[in-house]
């Protein structure tokens, strides 16, 4: 009994490693909570000295933020564009990754090695050629040109972890599918992406993440405000209110509160799927 | 010279051989399927991940200025310019390997030992495991700001706190100051970037099979010599990708440094991507940032296989 209980007992007290593990704690969070509540301060009680509860509650910075400095449009942006995003995402790299662990054609392995070099071969300042593609194709400063680079970029990763999970499904059913006369279509609609569902959950949480937090691309793509997506607008808004702490708060707020929920709700698949990944790689 | 002839010849052969019967009547359906299902991710894969990347190459020769039509070929000159005249990149890239060192040293180190102790049979575990992770869920620019705030010489929390506690004299403009600077913005970055070194770490620890703890336990072995002989000799393979993409992710650090100092003050902070993005997009030399891109590129892709070669022969070595 014991010997199992002290699995890996290191050679100190456990109030110490509390103690340790409570003051990272705090310095992962304070800076957020932080941010919070300055967020609803006035910008005089904020030049006054630290305090994390308001004195007053004070909404007057998200109201501003939201309808005179653009953040309802920006948050509008970057919904359209997760969502358009995770869609395109999950559609196109299911169906390859379905034809990669599961159909045989000419040239199979060669195209997935393609897929895979470009999973690992850095590149970059690859936005230099991608901005000149975009503006041949006549797609700079539009939606598409942003939502299609992005597609491309979050694919390769998630077509890496879609094969693999195809690859584990049993073959029975598809097989028996097909005995009772199924085409291949039929097999990878009404079977296989049903029975890939928590894969492909977990390709929407990591995917919906990543985009909401783009920013390098939304740079380059975008010089109309009216298409910039939240985090593209919040540094052009930090360059003229940064001094305004308590606008900048709430407006910051906005921004993170979204992922954060999307965290709270998610972040055991979100830590599984991590630790998951790390062994398999 | 007839074997080199054979081998190509064979290979067509096969190809031919491998279309022929996969266009048979029994597999036609199965080889269509399968390009139908592969095409859409493949176009999107030629125009925006292969074009942009032989064309970076293509440009790198050049001095195009990305927006007139017409080009010249300067051969090398661009490559000569970045290695003898731009002392700004190589500022750059000293930069980038600061932040690189700082993250392998501090940030993994941390999350080691962040791991090792949520690791031990502690309650609240999986409570520590779900915060640690919070700040590298918000994006570069997001952190950039927060930290900004937290620096500022008036009325950021970091000086106020100081102050506050008498320490007033130790409160400076953190980001103003040449000195303090690189190490302020290492900070919000590694602050950042914790949490996945310390998941995989963790997923590391809880890999090793309980009853080699229990056999070492046996033969006598303390905590701290357990530690060394079984945990550690687990950890090698993680901690080896896990250093390949701390100085990957620390060499092409960009949101966070663009919305934070902007490789200022002065060009104190400068980071290569940062450098790239500038001449391309201010300065519209376009050629000239190819040639840089696929300078650092080449080195990141160099580093990389060094590391992973290096891993390789160090875990034969310990198996």
């Amino acid at each position: 009994m014991n010997s199992t209980l002290s699995r890996k007992r290191l050679p100190v007290g456990r109030g110490f490693l509390h103690l340790g593990l409570i003051a990272w704690s705090l310095a992962a969070v304070l800076p957020m909570v932080w941010m919070f509540s300055a967020s609803l301060q006035t910008n005089q009680e904020i030049y006054q000295g630290v305090h994390l509860v308001p004195q007053t509650l004070n909404f007057q910075n998200y109201i501003q933020a939201w309808t005179q400095a653009k953040f309802s449009a920006y948050f509008g942006n970057t919904v359209f564009y997760t969502v358009t995003v995770v869609l395109g995402v999950v559609i196109f790299s299911s169906m390859a990754a379905y034809a990669f662990a599961r159909l045989s054609f000419p040239g199979k392995n060669f195209f997935y090695l393609g897929f895979l070099i470009f999973l690992f071969i850095p590149i970059p300042g690859s936005f230099i050629p991608l901005y000149v593609i975009l503006v041949k194709l006549n797609i700079i400063n539009t939606r598409i040109g942003y939502i299609l680079p992005l597609i491309q970029s979050s694919m390769a990763f998630s077509i890496f972890i879609l094969r693999a999970f195809f690859e584990d499904l049993p073959k029975e059913i598809e097989e028996s599918a097909r005995m009772d006369g199924a085409n291949l279509l039929q097999i990878f609609w009404d079977i296989a992406l049903p029975l890939a569902r928590p894969a492909i959950a977990t390709i929407i949480i990591f995917t919906a993440l990543n985009v909401w937090n783009e920013f390098t691309l939304a740079l380059i793509v975008f010089s109309d405000q009216d298409l910039m997506p939240l985090q593209v607008g919040i540094n052009t808004f930090q360059g003229t209110f940064f001094s305004q702490y308590s606008l900048m708060m709430a407006a910051l707020s906005i921004t993170t509160i979204p992922a954060i929920i999307v965290y709270v709700f998610f972040q055991k698949s979100i830590i599984k799927g991590i630790m998951a990944g790390a062994l398999k790689g | 010279m007839e074997a080199g002839l054979t081998k190509p010849k064979r290979l067509i052969l096969n190809f031919w051989e491998n279309f022929r019967s996969a266009w048979s009547r029994r597999n036609r359906e199965e080889t269509l399927m399968g390009y139908l299902l592969i095409l859409p991710a493949f176009i999107l894969f030629l125009i925006f991940g292969v074009y942009p990347f032989y064309r970076t190459i293509l440009f790198s020769f050049t001095n195009w200025n990305g927006i007139s039509s017409t080009f010249t070929s300067v051969g090398l000159l661009n490559y000569q310019d970045a290695f003898t005249i731009d002392d700004l990149w190589w500022k750059a890239m000293q930069n980038g390997v600061f932040f690189a060192i700082t993250a392998l040293i501090f940030m993994n180190g941390i999350a080691l030992a962040l791991a090792v102790a949520v690791d031990q049979k502690i309650r609240g575990q999986s409570i520590y495991r779900s915060i640690f992770y919070i700040p590298t869920i918000l994006s570069g620019v997001v952190v950039a700001i927060i930290w900004k705030w937290l620096y500022q010489p008036i009325g950021g929390p970091i000086n106020q706190l100081l102050t506050s506690f008498g320490l007033g004299s130790l409160a400076t403009a953190w980001l103003a100051d040449s000195n303090t600077v690189l190490w302020a913005v290492a900070i919000a970055s590694m602050w950042m970037g914790i949490g996945a070194p310390f998941l995989l770490f963790l997923a590391g620890l809880q890999s090793v099979p309980i009853e080699l703890y229990e056999a070492g336990r046996l033969d006598g072995g303390n905590g701290r010599q357990l530690f060394w002989h079984i945990t550690l000799p687990f950890l090698i393979p993680i901690a080896t990708i896990l250093s390949v993409l701390t100085i990957l992710g620390a060499m092409q650090i960009f949101n966070l440094v663009l919305a934070m100092t902007n490789g200022g003050p002065g060009s104190a902070t400068e980071v290569p991507v940062l450098h790239i993005y500038r001449e391309a997009f201010k300065y519209a030399k376009f050629g000239y940032a190819s040639a840089l891109s696929m300078i650092f590129g080449i080195l990141l892709f160099t580093l990389s296989i060094i590391q992973l070669w290096l891993s390789r022969k160090i875990g034969i070595r310990s198996a």
